[in-house]
């Protein structure tokens, strides 16, 4: 059983037992427009909450991504430097950033659950 | 400029509204950076076929008075006495020191009459410059007119649908001409490489005329997103970046825009600098690079050498949709100038391997007649 849980920067983090997938939001990017380049940490790395966990690079600009919760990075999505543009054809699928194991769980409890996150986008109009 | 002023609006902007145009600001106007397809289909697309972009916030102006295209040389290095008669030349108003004020179009209409178009960002203090400096000459500026650019192989078939005459001018000059009852000046010319147009119109024709050509099966809307990939694919400045007052024309590898005469001659701001760095040489010069990686490296990354030292800035960088790879320009010092010469990129405190590279990085298909 997965829970999904939402950042104001537009990260998404999908939690099951004490790993987390992260990645950006459909939202994002559409905000950001095409993807044509992520760089993606070391396996291994401690991150923070709020740390760099990555840099999403669209043909306009570099966007950091944020660590949602901190953690080990113990996967990254390898099939990103083949083909970026699966953060634009399935940010919540395909498209997801890194795998960490959760080093801090009372970390996701300001973080939104699906609800707040769209009650959010609905203020930034 | 103040942030918060309201921006201006060009005359086709309902119409990128309605397009589904994401708007922001540029040069103090409320301009589409793209469109629902996205800034590499537009880029692509406008390699294929055509590309209508939207440049109203571009100055526009003719300047008049006897004699006015030898007196406008006291201003830039270009050849303008020199240019036939309905043709363009690029060249750069220049400060005391061969710093570069804006980079611009120059039409030599006649002896007594010149178009200009000068750069949205420096268009107020450009036209407030010429006309304090040739207080002789009548500067009118077109406040009133639109300029659409349409750009791409298939840009010369598609507007000599409308304007059949265009079909037959050659690249670089300029031809006025009335359709449908409109006057248009029409300049072969344009920001990405590609043969194309820049259509200049009057504001209450424009958005009628841009519905016209979108109708056509070839071309599509484009925004200021892949007007910046697609001016760096054919290596062109852009103001404010790659030149601005603290470079001159030669540093920017601009002396292919300065005629033997005026060389010689001078007679332009800055001609003992420029000068002395056509004789002598110069410490620096804009580059082509290609990062050896997929990361793009962006304006203002540093670049080293082999020891880590700094010897050189990035001031335009991103993705190339043509290449599927990154490219860049920038300064370094003349020693490491040279093609294929290898440098060093510090992309987010890492080193990252690049080479310089000769420019353009996708080639030019200007039509040459």
């Amino acid at each position: 059983m997965s829970k999904t849980y939402y950042t104001k920067d537009h990260e998404y983090l999908v939690v099951e037992g004490e790993t987390a997938t992260v990645g950006i939001t459909d939202y994002a990017q559409e905000q950001l427009g095409d993807v044509v380049f992520v760089e993606l940490p070391e396996i291994g790395r401690q991150v923070t909450k709020g740390g760099e966990a990555a840099v999403v690079e669209s043909v306009k600009a570099a966007s950091e991504v944020y660590a949602p919760v901190a953690g080990e990075i113990i996967e990254v999505n390898n099939g990103l430097a083949d083909d970026p543009g699966l953060v634009n054809q399935d940010a919540t699928g395909q498209g997801w950033f890194v795998k960490l194991r959760i080093a801090d769980a009372t970390g996701l409890d300001d973080l939104m659950d699906e609800a707040a996150y769209k009650a959010y986008l609905a203020t930034l109009g | 400029m103040i942030a918060d002023a309201p921006l201006a609006k060009t005359p086709l902007h309902d119409l990128h509204v309605a397009l589904g145009a994401r708007m922001v600001p540029f040069a103090g106007y409320d301009m589409p950076v793209q469109y629902p397809t996205g800034i590499l289909t537009e880029h692509l697309h406008t390699r294929a076929a055509a590309g209508l972009f939207d440049v109203s916030h571009m100055g526009q102006a003719f300047l008049e008075g006897e004699g006015v295209a030898g007196k406008l040389e006291k201003l830039l290095p270009g050849d303008i006495a020199g240019l036939a008669e309905g043709a363009i030349r690029y060249s750069q108003l220049l400060d005391g020191n061969g710093g570069i004020l804006d980079d611009l179009m120059v039409t030599r209409i006649s002896d007594d009459l010149l178009f200009l178009v000068v750069n949205a960002g420096c268009k107020a203090q450009d036209f407030a410059h010429i006309a304090a400096s040739l207080d002789d000459c009548r500067l009118g500026v077109l406040a009133d007119r639109a300029l659409l650019a349409l750009q791409g192989p298939k840009a010369a078939e598609v507007l000599a649908r409308f304007a059949p005459e265009t079909a037959q001018m050659a690249f670089m000059t300029w031809r006025e001409m009335t359709i449908d009852g409109v006057k248009l000046y029409v300049s072969r010319s344009g920001y990405t490489g590609e043969d194309g147009f820049e259509i200049s119109i009057p504001s209450a024709a424009a958005r009628g005329f841009a519905e016209k050509l979108l109708a056509q099966p070839e071309v599509k809307p484009i925004g200021l997103g892949a007007r910046d990939s697609l001016r760096l694919e054919a290596g062109l400045c852009l103001y404010g970046h790659d030149i601005d007052t603290t470079t001159n024309p030669i540093e920017a590898g601009l002396a292919w825009s300065i005629s033997k005469r005026r060389r010689a001659e001078g007679g332009f701001p800055g001609a003992s600098v420029v000068q002395a760095a056509l004789a002598g040489g110069v410490a620096r010069k804009r580059v082509g690079i290609l990062p050896d990686g997929k990361a793009p490296a962006r304006e203002g990354t540093d670049i080293a050498d082999a020891q880590g030292r700094i010897i050189g800035k990035i001031t335009s960088g991103g993705f190339s949709p043509s290449l599927g790879r990154p490219i860049a320009m920038g300064y370094v010092e003349i020693a490491h100038a040279q093609i294929d010469a290898p440098v060093t990129l510090i992309v987010r405190g890492k080193p990252m391997p690049a080479r310089i590279a000769g420019m353009p990085f996708v080639p030019n298909r200007y039509f040459r007649g």
